[in-house]
């Protein structure tokens, strides 16, 4: 089917705007999850918004489904394609169209990268606040689409609460604009909406983007417990104080002795945890923030407290923190990256519940992690040379997420739920949570054609009844429609 | 008048409150039948099945303060209050976060989460004492804190919905991040009760700063008073709120700059704020008098709310103007200049035929991308810094088209992507203008509506876009 739609595409895109040979659709045929993979049927790379609505009307013409794709760094296989389906990928759409530097917005095309907003504002003082790992790479339409986070989302907050308008393509191929960039348009809050909703409402074309003043101050403070339970007394303790610090991060002692081995951060020597505390404000407020944050870890038991003075050292010290995920590449030949939230008080238990588990099942897990947000990223380690090995740590991360549910938790702080987690999903929301959603994506997506498989386990059909599903639906039936 | 032997059987069966409706229970004159007052999430569902099976129009209400706010309902055959669902079901203070239900006073919240040093940072103006939680989160709205803690829907984590059918469903959770499943939230926040009835919502805390400081200077005109804000929060004191208001067209503007932290930071800052609003300006713990008084400012005139691009002030202001001088109106303007929403608000004595023209000639005023539904229109990429080469800009001076007025926005476009929506305005005012004006994308608006509340039986007609 997807071949049928090659020649149209071709006079859309351009012959070089269009991939099919089946060697190169393997290029696309994951996101950061690597472990789902599909070649998708046909793969487009649109340069203007026009060509993206033009694409998308000839797939809803076709009942052909549609998935977009930005850098491919997701970690949710929330990009991951159909074989029945076309791929567009927005990576020939990076340029920021402006920046207005009195309003402090900025319009930018989807494929522009996370770091590139934030550099493009640097010169005004200004910078684009969410900050994912990914940063270098990964692109803003898909940080719209996972309402990404970062670790300093902790004071300055998510994707959803630095994006003003969106310019999207509709499932049905029009172009129209959410919002008008003003953060305040009359009407429902369709950019809120959109954000986070994983592709499956339409594919953004250009981000309205708040820019943030860069901060006078900044101090890193890098602080060693000898185990984990000290560190996470620390971080109570600094937030109980009314202290708000732009990032506090955690890492216990394998995923330090992963990061020494990747990229020799050389911490403390004989660390259990290492806690990162990021503050950044008015000189004033973080010099006066800085010295009590140090007393807290001081009297949390730390027995080495550094402070980076200038950039260099301010690197070095998140180095570690950021190789972290790849890092566990080199003391484990696999692993599986969670990514469970819970109330910031519960972390205690909760990662002795994980230490529990682990020993209990014999699988060694990593902990790095937003200690400030309770954001977890359990890495479970495991050996993919043997079988059942893999069964065994997918077992175990599943685990992970029930003690994360069991608290008040969520399956999901930043990752999104993408093909991985939909199964999960029932677990933190009922039948009739799951339906109320449902209507947002009828509302936007009757034909469910846009990114379908992902974030919600087998939906019901728009317009559907619940509860009365006795045969087919006729559209399923006609072979017009995908039931998925 | 109603007896209570009207009551429908099912709604009396549903719900122990429930009485026929009085004169003072109409919505912007809108005549209901029957007050019913669930106390519980249960008996809220109940009463919404009832209405359903009796095919009522429903119209929630909080406190009743902006119930008047928006379109009259098409159609309001009951009220549904939440005065009685007013329980905080949980402060975790370790979390920074509650839960509580829809009919908790704001100023009970404040009450409960000051005991442990905490805040919810909206500070919304009281329109009168009694204004609830649900009220605010469907209303949307927010006070001077919006420059740095922004509006109900940025601090919403989780909410509990009763939609039309009865169906009682939830989005979010009860911890700050998460993105699992979508956000109804920010489809709720906002909504008017167009999409269901709000019965509980989960909020992010903030600790109560130690101190406050206002620093306040009256200029000589709006290009003064917005370059002055502009250099406020391009300071890097970290203001959280930057505030103008001017009573009159001729009268000077003031503007507020709030600060707020510990103690001995506070006063530092105060002090060079001091002299970044240069001379005249005064520092004090007391906001003053005029602060964030936003849409309370005229509560039984006519409030109009302008959400602009922060750095097209001026223009925003002469369109104002403008549009007052021709109708021979002057309306007070006041609100979060830095932030980029104003309120203009009009004396209730004015006529109605001149607010209505006010409005449409403010709103062709400030119009231009909007209309065509393309905010980024009217900015060419070329002449703004970003293009080819970001540091081809110019940083000491700003962005080239930061200069107050003239040139808009960046790439010297001269649209001012913005709206004007009239929030409340007296009765004999309402039917002769538009109160909500153009919409973006009102077509996935309405097909939101359409999915929620099939039968239109939610606050009818009282949201943007005929909702």
């Amino acid at each position: 089917m997807t071949r049928l739609l090659i020649p149209r595409m071709t006079e859309i895109c351009g012959p070089d705007g269009v991939v099919a040979d089946p060697v190169q659709l393997r290029t696309y045929e994951c996101d950061g999850l690597t472990s789902h993979r599909c070649s998708p049927g046909l793969v487009v790379l649109p340069q203007t918004a026009g060509q993206v609505a033009a694409i998308v009307r000839e797939c809803a013409r076709a009942g052909v489904p549609f998935v977009a794709r930005g850098s491919g760094t997701g970690l949710s296989g929330g990009a991951l394609p159909r074989a029945d389906g076309v791929l567009i990928v927005t990576s020939r759409m990076r340029s920021i169209i402006m920046i207005d530097a009195a309003s402090r917005r900025a319009i930018v095309e989807p494929g522009v990268t996370n770091l590139a907003v934030s550099k493009a504002a640097e010169p005004f003082g200004l910078f684009y606040a969410p900050d994912p790992s990914s940063q270098v790479i990964c692109s803003v339409g898909g940080n719209v689409a996972e309402n990404s986070g970062g670790a300093h989302c902790l004071k300055h907050g998510f994707t959803v609460h630095h994006v003003t308008g969106l310019e999207i393509v509709t499932p049905q191929g029009e172009l129209t604009w959410l919002g008008d960039g003003t953060g305040a348009a009359p009407g429902y809050d369709l950019v809120g909406a959109f954000t986070g909703s994983e592709g499956t409402l339409g594919i953004v074309t250009k981000i309205v983007v708040k820019l943030t003043r860069l901060p006078e101050s900044v101090t890193t403070l890098l602080a060693a417990f000898r185990a984990m339970g000290a560190g996470g007394s620390a971080v109570s303790a600094i937030i109980g104080a009314g202290i708000l610090p732009g990032a506090i991060e955690m890492m216990d002692a394998l995923a330090i002795e992963a990061a020494e081995a990747a990229v020799a951060c050389r911490y403390p020597e004989g660390a259990g945890a290492v806690l990162i505390v990021e503050l950044d404000g008015p000189e004033s407020d973080v010099a006066a923030e800085t010295a009590a944050v140090r007393a807290i870890c001081e009297q949390a038991g730390a027995y080495e407290i550094r402070a980076a003075a200038g950039a260099a050292e301010r690197a070095a010290i998140w180095a570690g923190r950021r190789s972290a995920f790849a890092a566990v590449g080199r003391i484990s030949p696999a692993y599986i990256v969670q990514d469970g939230v819970v109330p910031r008080t519960a972390l205690p238990q909760v990662l002795d519940r994980i230490a529990e588990m682990s020993a209990a099942a014999g699988i060694r897990v990593a902990n790095v992690f937003h200690a400030g947000d309770g954001n977890l990223h359990p890495l479970v380690l495991f050996d993919d040379s043997i079988p059942e090995a893999c069964a065994a740590a997918e077992v175990l991360s599943g685990a992970i997420l029930d003690a994360c549910i069991e608290h008040g938790g969520s399956i999901t702080g930043e990752h999104g739920v993408g093909v991985d987690k939909a199964r999960y999903l029932p677990k933190m929301f009922g039948a009739d949570d799951l339906d109320t959603m449902q209507l947002l994506r009828c509302a936007f997506d009757p034909a469910g054609l846009c990114n379908p498989g992902k974030i919600f386990p087998t939906p019901r059909l728009c317009g559907e009844v619940p509860g009365v599903r006795t045969s087919p639906h006729p559209l399923v039936a006609a072979g017009q429609l995908d039931q998925f | 008048m109603l007896t209570a032997d009207s009551v429908p059987d099912a709604l009396g069966a549903a719900c122990g409150q429930v009485r026929p409706a009085g004169r003072g229970d109409a919505v912007a004159g809108v005549q209901p039948s029957f007050v019913a007052a669930p106390a519980s999430v249960d008996e809220a569902s109940a009463v919404m099945r009832a209405a359903a099976g009796l095919g009522l129009a429903v119209v929630p209400r909080g406190g009743g303060t902006r119930l008047g706010w928006g379109c009259p309902p098409g159609r309001c055959d009951l009220i549904v209050e939440t005065r009685l669902m007013n329980a905080v079901i949980e402060h975790a203070a370790g979390d920074l976060v509650a839960r509580i239900q829809a009919g908790v006073p704001v100023q009970h919240l404040s009450a409960v989460l000051g005991e442990a040093g905490q805040r919810l940072a909206l500070d919304p103006p009281a329109l009168r004492h009694g204004g609830t939680v649900g009220g605010l989160l469907a209303t949307g709205v927010a006070g001077p804190l919006r420059l740095r803690y922004g509006t109900p829907r940025d601090l919403l984590i989780g909410i509990t919905v009763v939609r039309a059918d009865g169906v009682v469903t939830r989005s979010g959770g009860k911890v700050v991040k998460n993105v699992a499943g979508y956000d109804l939230g920010k489809l709720y926040a906002g909504s008017y009760g167009t999409l269901g009835l709000i019965a509980e919502a989960a909020f992010r805390l903030h600790p109560l700063p130690a101190a406050a400081a206002f620093v306040t200077l009256e200029c000589a005109g709006p290009a003064a008073a917005r370059s002055l804000l502009a250099a406020a929060v391009d300071s890097p004191l970290a203001p959280v709120a930057a505030e103008l208001d001017r009573p009159g067209r001729d009268a000077p503007v003031r503007i507020g700059i709030l600060l707020e932290g510990d103690r001995d930071g506070v006063a530092e800052r105060a002090e060079r704020m001091r002299r970044v609003l240069g001379a005249g300006a005064v520092v004090s713990p007391a906001p003053p008098p005029w602060w964030g008084q936003g849409a309370a400012a005229c509560a039984e005139g006519t409030v109009i709310r302008i959400a602009f691009w922060a750095g097209e002030l001026v223009p925003v202001l002469a369109a104002t103007d403008a549009a007052a001088a021709a109708a021979g109106l002057d309306p007070a303007v006041s609100g979060s200049g830095a932030a980029g929403v104003i309120y203009v608000a009009v004396d209730a004595g004015a006529e109605p035929a001149a607010v209505a023209r006010f409005v449409a000639a403010l709103r062709s005023g400030i119009s231009g991308s909007l209309a065509s539904g393309n905010p980024a229109s009217g900015s060419p990429a070329s002449g703004s810094p970003a293009s080819g080469n970001p540091a081809s800009g110019n940083p000491a001076s700003g962005n080239p088209a930061s200069g107050d007025g003239a040139s808009g926005a960046a790439g010297g476009g001269h649209h001012v992507r913005a709206s004007a929506v009239v929030l409340h305005a007296p009765a004999e005012i309402r039917p002769a203008v538009d109160m909500w004006g153009p919409v973006p994308s009102p077509s996935l608006m309405r097909s939101v509506k359409d999915q929620f509340d099939p039968e239109h039986r939610m606050a009818s007609g009282r949201f943007a876009g005929g909702i």
